[in-house]
């Protein structure tokens, strides 16, 4: 028998990865659907419907019974479910669906072609089938729940991380897309749906024309939630990304006033102008009031971090609530939730960037993207479980009609609108853009949440099936065929660039050459302004909202400091690295550390192996890096005689200057000398190798003895003053590279040092 | 105001040909000259100079040079100019157009070329055709407004950038090479991803406006 089960574990375990994953999904289906369904309706917020029976009965074992007439013998276990079913029942779901996608991505050929989205709700239909054929009822995607919880996290890592320079620059255009194209889509599928319902064999008379334009305000506006999840798949260049996202963004101010405007006066039944006009200075009241919340708090928490130097765990914390506060506020008053996070989370970002600590930045990006993507596959697979559960009311004229024309009115409002647009932009839009932005208009859940919200059940049960089918055809079909068509059409799609630090130089350039010549013109344009604010964030703002001397540093320095760190890190990284700061600190301390006695303490000892890897390691980096640097630097960097002598100084104030970066970006306290010098010293390779060239040059042979701890030190034999010593000497008595060497490596470096190329400098240097 | 030709675009179809732009665009133009040059035909360096709006700009007197510098004038001459008539200044001007609907990809790649060449120019000041390491410091002290204490930074910037430029353009080379300096061809390859067609242009009133003063 055991063997017998042995080989069929290994039979299971020999089978191809793909395949077992597909069974292990399937188990965690059934799995969760069993527990879904037997356990309570934690995702409706009612209290527990079903109790478990043993529960009840177990209950009284809890109580000391001390008087009794025989004595109960004391539970050494017990089963107490309710006491914690409700949190018990969320984890469950959550850690369900999670390993659900996880399933997916195992299964490479499936996840390249169906969008997670479509996945995750297929996973949902599964689910609430599996729980309805066990006759109980599934949970269904509750609006609060929807709103408060689940939607937040994704607008604010998407706001968090919006990218303002294409935002702002194409804001005109996301405008009119999202405000009047809205407007128009609202209006078109209402007023058509109205006609339709007219249509006898619809059986749908009682639908009135205010109700029907209820439903178009639902069913129109473009969901940012399926339009990330969907777009971010397919990589498409920035500009068409922003201009979906910024739309899908920036409706929900219209589809806000639109919702409430029709839903009171749906039980009215007539609309009079004085409230069509009240509507349309509402809509003013919610996106602005919306923007105006969210900057107050975005304003708030960037104050915050100024001061949060000495707390530096909680700094993550300050963003999030900060932004979660703005959101709820604006839900208070009926303002836009959206835009107010939004505009908090662009406000706040520059700032709080440049206040907290490097861990702590790490720590918001990578929560922003867990939250969201929790949600998001909540979201999803819950859309499919509600859909399972109905209650549905389907009308085939109905849903077919507002399908065409949810399509129809998307590409006669995109087509309409570029043209206009156009008309202002200097850069048009081409057929293959406003195709992309016209196909890349899903619906999604908040559609369903506030087809969910409305209260006349009768059309509700109509509508929603109505939203279902819409939202299931945009985001199974439209969803799934994007990608292809993006491949067809050879769309252009985003270039994968690292940060350069030429580009941000001609970029910051460029902005000051065409603000100059747009004053040379003499019009105020687009630049003009922006330097303006440009000029007052530099001059008043940053002072206030950024803690210490980094409210002055301008952004090309800041720019370049945040690349070098990253590369640093890279660096230290991808190098074995784990132990070799701490390591390179015992190479450091005893040569680089005259200058800072107090420093060799604690110096943890390394055996020589040890010692002998990390060396090579450094050397085969430095190696690299010097050849680069030497290759271009060495005769234009040697110009200045002055620096030669002034490098040393230079030396010492970069090295403070560096703990003090250090200390600042990655929560090191400043007292803490030795792991920053470790660091610095392993970072300063690849950046200040060259300044030491300098000191070595054979022009002045004197630098040489001056330094002969830093040149020992990038030969990388620190431990050995006799090497030193050597290469002091050569550097004095012997210019010439040819002297044989027991260390290959470290010659080729102390040729390089040593040997200066043109003639002059060699006899210099012997003199 | 005096009473210039103001219908120059008219009667110059030369310069629609030459520059490429609209006869309106080029009459606007021409308003803003006269406005600059105090209704004379030439402008010199001190007329640029007293725009008070330039006067926050780090790279103002680079700018400036641009509009003085020959080879922005599609010569094969170089030097600079002492003073610029409206033909020049408008050819100057034609670099910040932006690119149209029509333009087919090989000529939105020479409008690119066009544009890197002026950028290429405004750095190289010497003329030599290549980017010194001096000169680059140069231009990034500029942008850094600096006082004494962001000339390291300034150093430390364009070693760093020349480094990137070193090596993604001469991945190969031995440790006794040298690198002189940012050819043209180097200038294209390391600002590839900028999309300078795409970003490099202002908008060019195309409708009669009226300028109140120097704005």
């Amino acid at each position: 028998k055991p063997a017998r089960a042995w080989s069929a574990v290994r039979s299971l375990s020999a089978s191809s990865i793909s395949s077992s994953a597909a069974e292990v999904n399937l188990l965690l289906l059934v799995f969760m659907a069993v527990i879904g369904s037997a356990s309570p309706d934690a995702a409706t917020g009612a209290n527990e419907t079903l109790r478990r029976p043993s529960g009840h009965s177990l209950d009284d074992s809890h109580h000391p019974r001390n008087s009794s007439e025989h004595r109960k013998a004391f539970p050494v276990l017990a089963f107490n479910y309710e006491h914690v079913s409700k949190p018990f029942v969320i984890s469950l779901w959550i850690l369900l669906a999670l390993l659900m996608k996880l399933g997916f991505h195992l299964i490479p050929r499936v996840s390249h072609i169906v969008p997670e989205s479509c996945l995750l709700i297929f996973v949902g239909l599964l689910v609430g089938g599996i729980i309805k054929a066990m006759d109980q009822t599934p949970p269904v995607l509750d609006t609060k729940l929807f709103f408060l919880y689940l939607l937040p996290p994704i607008i604010l890592d998407a706001g968090y991380f919006l990218p303002i320079r294409p935002f702002t620059e194409n804001m005109g255009t996301i405008l009119v897309f999202a405000v009047v194209g809205t407007l128009w889509n609202a209006f078109f599928i209402g007023g058509m749906m109205f006609a339709v319902c007219q249509i006898e064999a619809a059986q749908v008379g009682h639908v009135d024309l205010l109700s029907c334009l209820l439903f178009g305000s639902i069913i129109s506006a473009v969901d940012p939630v399926a339009v990330l999840a969907v777009f971010e798949e397919i990589h498409i260049n920035e500009l068409l990304h922003i201009l979906v996202f910024g739309e899908s963004l920036l409706n929900d101010a219209v589809t806000v006033v639109l919702y409430h405007l029709f839903e009171e006066f749906a039980h009215e039944g007539t609309v009079t102008v004085g409230d069509a006009l009240l509507g349309v200075v509402s809509f003013f009241v919610v996106s602005v009031g919306g923007v105006m919340v969210g900057f107050i708090y975005g304003v708030l928490g960037a104050f915050t971090s100024r001061f949060t130097s000495h707390s530096r765990v909680i700094e993550p914390l300050f963003v999030f609530l900060y932004s979660y506060m703005a959101y709820l506020s604006a839900e208070v008053f009926h303002l836009s939730g959206i835009m107010s996070l939004i505009a908090c989370g662009v406000i706040m970002r520059p700032y709080v960037e440049a206040n907290i600590s490097h861990k702590s930045y790490t720590t918001i990006k990578y929560f922003l993207k867990m939250w969201s993507s929790v949600s998001e596959t909540l979201i999803f697979i819950f859309l499919g479980v509600s859909t399972v559960e109905g209650p549905h009311n389907w009308n085939w004229i109905f849903v077919i009609f507002t399908l065409i024309l949810c399509l129809l009115s998307r590409v006669l409002g995109v087509v309409g609108l570029t043209f206009i647009i156009n008309k202002f932009r200097i850069i048009k839009l081409t057929k293959k853009d406003q195709f992309i932005v016209a196909y890349g208009g899903l619906r999604g859940a908040i559609a369903f949440s506030l087809g969910f919200l409305l209260t006349d059940t009768e059309k509700k049960d109509m509508f929603l099936t109505a939203i279902i089918t819409v939202i299931f055809f945009t985001v199974f079909v439209q969803g799934m065929t994007i990608r292809p068509l993006v491949e067809l059409l050879a769309v252009k799609k985003k270039k994968e660039s690292k940060a350069s630090i030429n580009e941000e130089i001609h970029t910051q350039f460029l902005d000051h050459l065409l603000t100059g010549i747009e004053d040379i013109c003499g019009h105020y344009g687009h630049h003009h302004w922006k330097d303006k604010l440009n000029r007052f964030n530099r001059k008043y703002v940053k002072k206030w909202l950024i803690a210490g001397d980094r409210s002055s540093e301008p952004q090309l320095i800041s720019f370049y400091n945040k690349m070098e760190m990253k590369e640093a890190m890279m660096l230290v990284e991808s190098g074995s690295a784990a132990k070799l700061p701490s390591l390179a600190s015992a190479a450091s301390l005893q040569n680089a550390q005259q200058r800072a006695p107090p420093k060799q303490r604690a110096i943890p000892s390394i055996s020589k192996t040890r010692e002998q890897e990390i060396r090579k390691i450094l050397r085969a980096n430095l190696q690299k890096t010097r050849q680069r640097l030497r290759s271009y630097s060495r005769h234009d960097l040697f110009s200045d005689p002055f620096e030669d002598s002034m490098s040393e100084i230079r030396f010492r104030k970069q090295r403070v200057q560096m703990e003090r970066r250090m200390s600042h970006y990655l929560t090191v306290p400043a007292n803490r000398q030795e792991t920053p010098s470790a660091r610095k010293v392993w970072f300063e390779p690849e950046h200040k190798v060259y300044t030491y060239d300098e000191s070595e040059s054979p022009r002045d042979g004197a630098a040489l003895e001056t330094l002969p701890d830093t040149v020992s030190l990038l030969s990388e034999s620190p431990q050995r003053p006799g090497q030193s010593s050597r290469l002091r000497k050569r550097g004095d008595t012997e210019p010439s590279a040819n002297a044989p060497d027991s260390q290959e490596e470290p010659q080729k470096l102390s040729r390089c040092f040593s040997d200066p190329g043109p003639k002059e400098e060699e006899e210099e240097g012997e003199g | 105001m005096g009473a210039a030709p103001t219908r120059i675009g008219q009667q110059d179809p030369e310069l629609v040909e030459r520059t490429g732009f609209s006869p309106e665009q080029i009459n606007n133009l021409h308003k803003r000259f006269l406005q600059l040059s105090g209704n004379k035909d030439t402008i010199s360096r001190e007329n640029l100079n007293d725009i008070p709006a330039l006067a926050y700009n780090p790279i103002k007197s680079q700018i400036i040079e641009a509009f003085f510098d020959k080879r922005n004038q599609h010569d094969s001459e170089v030097g600079s100019l002492e003073e610029i008539t409206f033909q020049q200044f408008l050819m100057v001007m034609s670099h910040f157009r932006p690119p149209t609907l029509e333009m087919t990809a090989e000529e939105k790649e020479a409008m690119r070329k066009e544009k890197l060449r002026f950028l290429f120019n405004m750095h190289d000041t010497d003329g030599d055709g290549k980017i010194t390491l001096e000169e680059y410091r140069k231009v990034v002290e500029e942008l850094l407004s600096s006082g004494s204490i962001e000339q390291e930074s300034a150093k430390e910037i364009t070693d760093a950038a020349m480094l990137e430029v070193a090596s993604t353009n001469v991945p190969h080379m031995g440790p006794e090479d040298f690198y002189e300096g940012i050819t043209f061809e180097h200038f294209e390859q390391i600002l590839k991803g900028l999309e300078m067609e795409s970003r490099m242009h202002i908008r060019f009133l195309d409708t009669a406006t009226v300028h109140c003063g120097k704005s």
